[in-house]
């Protein structure tokens, strides 16, 4: 009994320690890309940094809100491409799709969630960008937030189907039996029992996506095209907007570090700063949006 | 007791065989640009394996950081993939410059493009967007795609000293890639796009266009007829002594030179 004990004990304390091993390098990334930003911080103040849209190291200007727009809309973009089908993949694979079926598409999903991201990238740079070239606007490359947005929204497709599918299954069946047994058809049980009994495991599963398409840099570097600007349309029909290249924090940092040094340097971990906050309060908000519609969630 | 007495007597040969590390090479270090960087490694690599107890260590950091390096002393030797500036000669008076290769930087387009010569005013109203058609420099009319390097890249500093002037700006509008090798895949795939690319880059996925009739050749770059070529510079402060000068003799050597080629570059002897 006594050693039993003490083996309970110390496997609770290597849990313990694993656990808060995470902790302890987020903290230790934040702490080490904060310091290393500060050179920047102090030179041109948060309103110098996310207040400016030049980007122009050379010349010693260093807005980053123009990489802060492209971000936040590729993400957004990539969402409305993606969440429907990606939902609409999970319903079918939970509620529809007979066994043989679910065997064969369910690790279909999976598997794009293996595939690296400069694979994704190169598919986008060779088959994607020419085919979005062969939109008829002056000034429209391929190169921008379309294509990057429909890689990106196949990048979080895995994730968000998965996670979904699992939130659907979870649902206890007594409410789906109930939903039957008063009356209502099959499509509405899945969208007016199902899904709303499963939000909260979709919410997680949309944060999920968002952090993954935020943090995307290599696929992105690919497509986007990368220069620093704000995503302006191109002629006078405003959709033009996403045939605009544009840059993300991320590959802000990816494409510019390998030269970098002094201040350049320390603005580049100002980006690496800014990209942290931003998924921060992704992730904060969104859990803050799950537990008000559901106080029993996690 | 005989347990100390091995620990002991391992220490003193560890401390030994330290000092006789340190004592029996001679060190020397580079510093500097990070495009002489890979050819430098690949030097010293060729100079160690004659020299086996001289150690050279070489640093990245970029042309100015190499230039500064060198006129104060913290090290050997510096690197530049660029002129040395009229003030960096005058805070280090006694900066020796050693051209040790020359890279070509080729203006490319896609093959199917029928433009063939631009000229260098031409190229420079391309790339900072007062050009926009093909058609006004006697292509198709077709809106160009300006792609370039990102900031701090060497290939895009030398594009700007030499081609674009003090006044220019790459426009914002260009697509940025971080790599030489990306930059041909954008430009091979795209077919109105324009990029430079060092010579050591060029192949039939894309085409270099010849400049005022000056032809993208290893040749006209070496002859100065072709007009954008950087030069790579290693530099001493005062003349090259002892190891330092066993190495840049290396450097200058037939089988140093090799290697100026086999990197891509083009020998200076």
């Amino acid at each position: 009994m006594q050693t039993k004990l003490k083996v309970d004990k110390a496997v609770k304390a290597i849990l313990l320690v694993s656990a808060s091993f995470s902790i302890l390098i987020v903290i230790s990334i934040f702490v080490f890309i904060f310091r290393s930003s500060l050179p920047a911080f102090k030179e041109f103040g948060i309103q110098g940094l996310l207040g400016e849209l030049t980007w122009r190291p050379a010349n010693g200007m260093y807005g980053i809100l123009a990489m802060v727009v492209g971000s936040v809309m590729v993400t957004l973009m990539a969402l409305v491409l993606g969440v429907p089908l990606a939902i609409a993949a999970a319903i079918f694979l939970a509620e529809i799709a007979p066994r043989g079926v679910q065997a064969v598409v369910r690790p279909a999903v999976q598997l794009l969630a293996g595939i690296p991201s400069v694979v994704y990238g190169l598919f986008g740079m060779v088959v994607l960008v020419p085919l979005v070239r062969r939109i008829p606007v002056t000034g429209n490359s391929g190169y921008g937030l379309l294509s990057a947005a429909i890689v990106l929204a196949v990048m979080i497709l895995p994730t968000i189907t998965s996670i979904s599918e699992d939130a659907i299954r979870a649902v206890p069946r007594s409410y789906k039996e109930a939903s039957l047994a008063l009356g209502a058809t099959h499509l509405q049980t899945i969208f007016q029992v199902l899904l709303p009994a499963a939000k909260s495991g979709i919410g997680a599963a949309l944060i999920l996506g968002i952090g993954r398409a935020l943090g995307e840099t290599m696929a992105m570097i690919m497509v986007i095209g990368n220069s620093v600007i704000l995503p302006a349309p191109l002629d006078n029909n405003p959709l033009t907007v996403f045939l605009s290249q544009a840059r993300t924090l991320t590959g802000n940092i990816a494409v510019e570090i390998n030269y970098a040094s002094g201040l350049h340097a320390s603005a580049l971990f100002a980006t690496g700063v800014v990209l942290f906050v931003l998924i921060m309060l992704v992730n904060v908000s969104a859990r803050a949006i799950i537990h008000r519609g559901n106080p029993s969630a996690g | 007791m005989k347990k100390l007495l091995i620990a002991l007597v391992l220490i003193a040969s560890l401390l030994l065989a330290a000092c006789g590390a340190s004592e029996a090479g001679e060190t020397l270090s580079i510093t500097g640009s990070t495009t002489v960087q890979p050819l430098a490694e690949k030097l010293a690599e060729g100079f160690m394996s004659q020299n086996q107890d001289v150690q050279i260590d070489v640093q990245g950091g970029g042309s100015s950081v190499g230039v500064k390096a060198a006129g104060e002393g913290t090290s050997d030797i510096g690197m530049a993939s660029r002129d040395t500036k009229e003030e960096e000669l005058n805070q280090f008076p006694n900066l020796q410059v050693h051209v040790i290769a020359r890279d070509g930087i080729a203006v490319v387009v896609h093959p199917e493009n029928p433009v063939n010569d631009l000229t260098l005013d031409q190229i420079r109203d391309i790339f900072s967007g007062k050009i926009v058609n093909w058609s006004e420099v006697g292509g198709p009319d077709a809106a160009i795609t300006v792609v370039a390097r990102e900031e701090g890249s060497g290939t895009r500093d030398a594009f700007m000293e030499l081609v674009m002037g003090k006044d220019a700006l790459i426009m914002d509008n260009a697509i940025l890639q971080s790599s030489n090798g990306a930059i041909r895949t954008v430009v091979s795939t795209t077919p109105n796009a324009i990029a430079f690319l060092s010579f050591g880059y060029l192949d039939e996925s894309t085409k270099a266009l010849s400049i005022s009739g000056a032809a993208a050749t290893e040749e006209n770059a070496a002859n100065g007829i072709y007009p954008v070529v950087r030069p790579l510079n290693l530099l001493t402060n005062g003349a090259p002594e002892g190891i330092v000068k066993a190495f840049l003799d290396y450097v200058f050597s037939a089988e140093g030179q090799a290697t100026v080629r086999a990197e891509g570059y083009i020998p200076v002897k």
